[in-house]
């Protein structure tokens, strides 16, 4: 080896460029941290702002009549008028979120399933994964605009089936996304030992596979639900909206977004005022069931 | 730096410094002193009251069982440890007349002294030079020529220089894993430390770079001083000129290699080296 | 082997059963399967539903309905193009990258590196609520709070400010003083994304093995010189798989959008005119527009467009995440 001809250390290192550069580079450092702890502040901030504003607008129009009254037109400041309320669109909401759910929930648990356990690595498998991807981020005013084309076009009319349907397909791929990463967490000795008993595959995986994903199952579930609960464009092309309390799914039907939007671009004070509480409660929702799927998630690991 | 005495000594020794040492010689200048030193995982205690005198150009070897608490004796010689919430050290290290413990000691400035190569071969994703250079940048400033220069001297220091020099700017992942742990040894030593801490260097590694990597701390030791922790009792007998004996979070026993794996004060030392446990 | 011992041992019961679980085993795979194929179906669907929805204006104005910048549903006189909409849609949703992309990095950073462990987490679930409060509630709130706040306080400073600059100076001038604009429509997108970029950076900031992290601090590297030569480095190509996510969801929001860019079919000038984007004008103009109509057709084409720019992006930010998806 060379090494043992090379000189021994040259002139060490001067002591005052490097504390000076030491400075310089504290001193960027810091600008950094501080750039950091601003950024996580503003997006603190506007998570604030908005639920400050919610829960200061929303409160105004928040009362009994919210949650017995449908929609009633604007007041126009007149007290011995009837106020309005949310009870058409909190039901329309509550069957089309439902429907899409019991639609979608399935067909995303047996997807999820194909990608986990019948194809992982197969190239119809990765196109399944790939698409489901796709959907997951894609934009949600397209689907409504299938829907229309599919089933509102057909129809002759808006309906709250054709407002469940598009919900649906928007409920598919997050449903696919955590079934195939819960099962997929699920160690394949268990498999083994299932089917080494003399179990069929199917068995092992709906006795065996989904009991052990549940917890996994039930937040991305949950996750859909709340995705859905605010959608808001997809709905404006298929169920459109209703003032009235209906659960006739072949006709028009409103829900919390989309009467939402109708009351607060509609001018009036009062209007607004019952958006806001719509915002509100529809906020509340979502966040809450977040928030439980997370400690669901969490109280498994 | 520079300042006390005691490294102005140390460095006129170093320039002058090829004179050969007696590898025995352990009344040698202490170059850390460890003194009664309690480690904490949050509440785990995993060091208890250590003193260890680190000799100066001298090879220290670490040894002891999974868990012992070597390793972390080097995280706290570097003070790595202080990246993570929870951890925290009691006691003394001392190292150029300061408590390099306190909490006002300038970690970036430490680390320039104390460099650290790990288990694992960590290139980092950029060219051979990059790497070596990017160590260099953060504490100096030179010119292209005086940088070139510095690599150069680096890369052959750490053997690894003829293997290298054609691919300079080719991406460092690319090379073997002994090259590349050389390669982090010279990415050390390019900062020019004056103790340089080694965390199983080799254990990732085949018999010949694990040679060559013997061969390579042989040399190192004429101008810095070396910790290495190893499992490895013939890789200790083999490197180092003082070895400490670590159990349970204890400093079991500490003496020159040759008496250490020839007559062991202690039974429980004894026991380890002839592999009745550990 | 299996046949002697079924032969041997379960003469009777043991085909029958197998065929049963074969049977089932069948069944669910078939199953399966085709709820696969339905996923498939449902895409290749909306794309030829979109296509053919599109095709009336497709022929009747050919390759010019791209950059027209025309939107006229009179009848007899009726003329449509999709470049206002499209150019609204790209330079809002870049805009808003521009905006989130270094707030996310703060953020992925602080959570990943800065922050002490037991704020670690209920920030980072601050942040992610962040995104799952609906669209609709960030177009009520940009609406009543962003816009007054950058009709007010924003755009005039700006205007006074870098109006006078020479040649860009015109982007930051407007007559349009009703604050709905590209800049509050982009700042709002902005504040969307953020959390679902962040989110993508902190999880691969926090693959990066700790030991490679170690060996820079060992140098003596900050914080800083950690993250950028060592961590960014190694995350790059996650990083903008990342950011081209956030991209493919600005480009398709619609409600949070559609309350804030002043809906109007110009091509802007300023960062504070209005203007209007593909998923806007198709939410205000598609549920009023008559069944079968030309401009019903003019809004599935521009949807179409949507599509394919989406769909463009989203495949790319996947392909880029590819490693991530596999760890």
């Amino acid at each position: 080896m060379s090494v043992t001809t090379m000189p021994a250390l040259g002139p060490r290192k001067d002591a005052r460029v490097a504390a000076a550069l030491g400075r310089r580079r504290k001193l960027v450092d810091h600008a950094v941290r501080w750039f950091c702890i601003a950024s996580t502040a503003v997006g603190l901030f506007f998570l604030a702002s908005i639920l400050f504003t919610l829960a200061w607008r929303g409160l105004e129009a928040m009362g009994p009549t919210t949650f017995t009254k449908a929609f009633e037109p604007t007041t126009y400041g007149d007290d011995t008028l009837p106020r309005g309320g949310l009870l058409h669109a909190i039901t329309g909401s509550l069957i089309q979120v439902t429907i899409a759910t019991l639609i979608g929930t399935p067909i995303g648990l047996l997807v999820g399933t194909y990608l986990a356990e019948y194809a992982r690595s197969s190239p119809l498998g990765n196109a399944v994964r790939f698409v489901s991807d796709v959907l997951l981020s894609a934009p949600s005013i397209l689907v409504g605009l299938f829907i229309y084309q599919l089933v509102v076009l057909p129809m002759g009319g808006f309906s709250g089936i054709a407002g469940a349907l598009a919900l649906a397909i928007i409920v598919i791929p997050v449903v696919v996304r955590t079934t195939e990463d819960m099962l997929q967490l699920i160690p394949n000795t268990l498999r083994e030992a299932v089917i080494g008993l003399g179990a069929p595959k199917w068995k092992m995986i709906v006795l065996v596979c989904y009991k052990a994903a549940m917890s996994g199952i039930v937040t991305g579930v949950l996750l859909a639900i709340a995705r859905i609960a605010g959608e808001t464009a997809p709905l404006l092309l298929t169920s459109f909206g209703n003032n009235v309390v209906t659960a006739d799914l072949s006709s028009a039907m409103s829900s919390l977004p989309i009467a939402i939007y109708q009351q607060a671009n509609s001018g009036f004070p009062d209007l607004i005022a019952i958006a806001w509480t719509g915002a509100l409660l529809t906020t509340l929702g979502v966040l809450a069931i977040n928030v439980i799927a997370r400690l669901l998630l969490r109280a498994r690991h | 730096m520079g300042t006390s005495s005691e490294t102005a000594t140390a460095d006129v020794a170093s320039f002058g410094g090829l004179q050969a040492r007696s590898s025995a010689g352990l009344n040698a200048t202490s170059r850390i002193s460890v003194r009664n030193l309690n480690f904490y995982y949050g509440t785990n205690k995993a060091l208890k009251g250590i003193n260890l005198e680190v000799p100066d150009r001298q090879v220290t070897g670490m040894i002891g069982p999974s868990g012992c608490g070597k390793s972390t004796l080097l995280r706290v010689l570097n003070r790595m440890y202080s990246l993570y919430p929870g951890q925290r050290a009691e006691g003394q290290v001392l190292m150029d007349g300061r408590n390099i413990l306190d909490a006002d000691v300038d970690l970036n400035e430490l680390r320039s002294k104390v460099g650290m190569v790990f288990q694992k071969p960590t290139p980092f994703p950029m060219t051979i030079y990059d790497n070596i250079a990017f160590g260099i940048r953060l504490h100096e400033r030179l010119s292209k020529a005086e940088m070139d220069e510095r690599i150069e001297w680096a890369l052959t220091r750490a053997a690894i220089w003829t293997e290298v020099k054609d691919r300079l700017h080719a991406s460092a992942l690319g090379l073997s894993g002994g090259q590349q742990q050389r390669l982090c040894i010279a990415r050390t030593i390019a900062v020019r430390p004056e103790v340089i801490l080694l965390d199983e260097p080799t254990s990732a590694l085949d018999p010949i770079s694990t040679l060559k990597i013997e061969e390579l701390i042989d040399e190192l030791k004429r101008d810095f001083t070396i910790c290495i922790v190893t499992h490895n009792m013939q890789q200790a007998a083999r490197c180092a000129d003082q070895v400490a004996f670590f159990y349970l979070g204890e400093l079991v026993e500490v003496a020159p290699a040759a008496q250490m794996f020839t007559a062991p004060k202690e039974r429980r030392t004894q026991e380890y080296i002839t592999g009745r446990f550990g | 082997m299996q046949n002697t011992v079924a032969t041997a041992g379960m003469t009777v019961p043991a085909p029958r059963r197998r065929s049963a679980g074969g049977l089932g085993d069948f069944i669910f795979a078939q199953l399966c399967r085709g709820a696969g194929l339905l996923v498939l179906l449902i895409l290749g669907a909306i794309i030829v539903t979109l296509f053919i929805g599109g095709l009336p204006v497709f022929r009747e104005f050919g390759l010019s309905f791209l950059w027209s910048t025309a939107w006229n549903p009179v009848e007899g006189r009726e003329e449509y193009g999709a470049l206002v909409a499209v150019f609204g849609t790209v330079t809002t949703s870049i805009l808003a990258i521009l905006f989130a992309v270094p707030l996310a990095f703060g953020v992925a950073f602080f959570l990943t590196e800065l922050a002490p462990p037991w704020l670690r987490q209920p920030v980072g679930t601050a942040i992610e609520l962040l995104a799952a409060v609906p669209s609709i509630i960030y177009g009520m709130w940009g609406l009543f709070v962003l816009v007054p706040f950058v009709q007010l306080h924003i755009q005039l400073a700006f205007g006074e400010t870098l109006g006078a600059l020479p040649l860009i100076g015109r982007l930051f001038e407007s007559s349009n003083f009703a604050g709905t604009s590209i800049f509050s429509a982009s700042l709002v997108l902005a504040i969307m994304i953020l959390p679902f970029i962040a989110a993508t950076m902190r999880d691969v900031f926090l693959q990066v093995p700790p030991v490679y992290k170690e060996s820079a601090y060992g140098l003596g590297a900050t914080r800083w010189e950690v993250m950028r030569n060592v961590v960014l480095p190694y995350t790059r190509i996650s990083v903008v798989g990342g950011i081209m996510l956030g991209l493919g969801r600005a480009l398709g929001e619609t409600m949070a959008v559609t309350f804030v860019i002043g809906n109007a079919n110009r091509m802007p000038g300023s960062l504070f005119d209005p203007t209007t984007t593909i998923a806007s004008v198709v939410a205000l103009e598609f549920p009023e527009s008559l069944m079968g109509s030309l401009k019903q057709s003019a809004l599935l084409a521009l949807g179409f467009l949507l599509f394919a720019i989406s769909f463009l992006v989203l495949a790319a930010s996947r392909w880029l995440l590819r490693s991530r998806l596999k760890a």
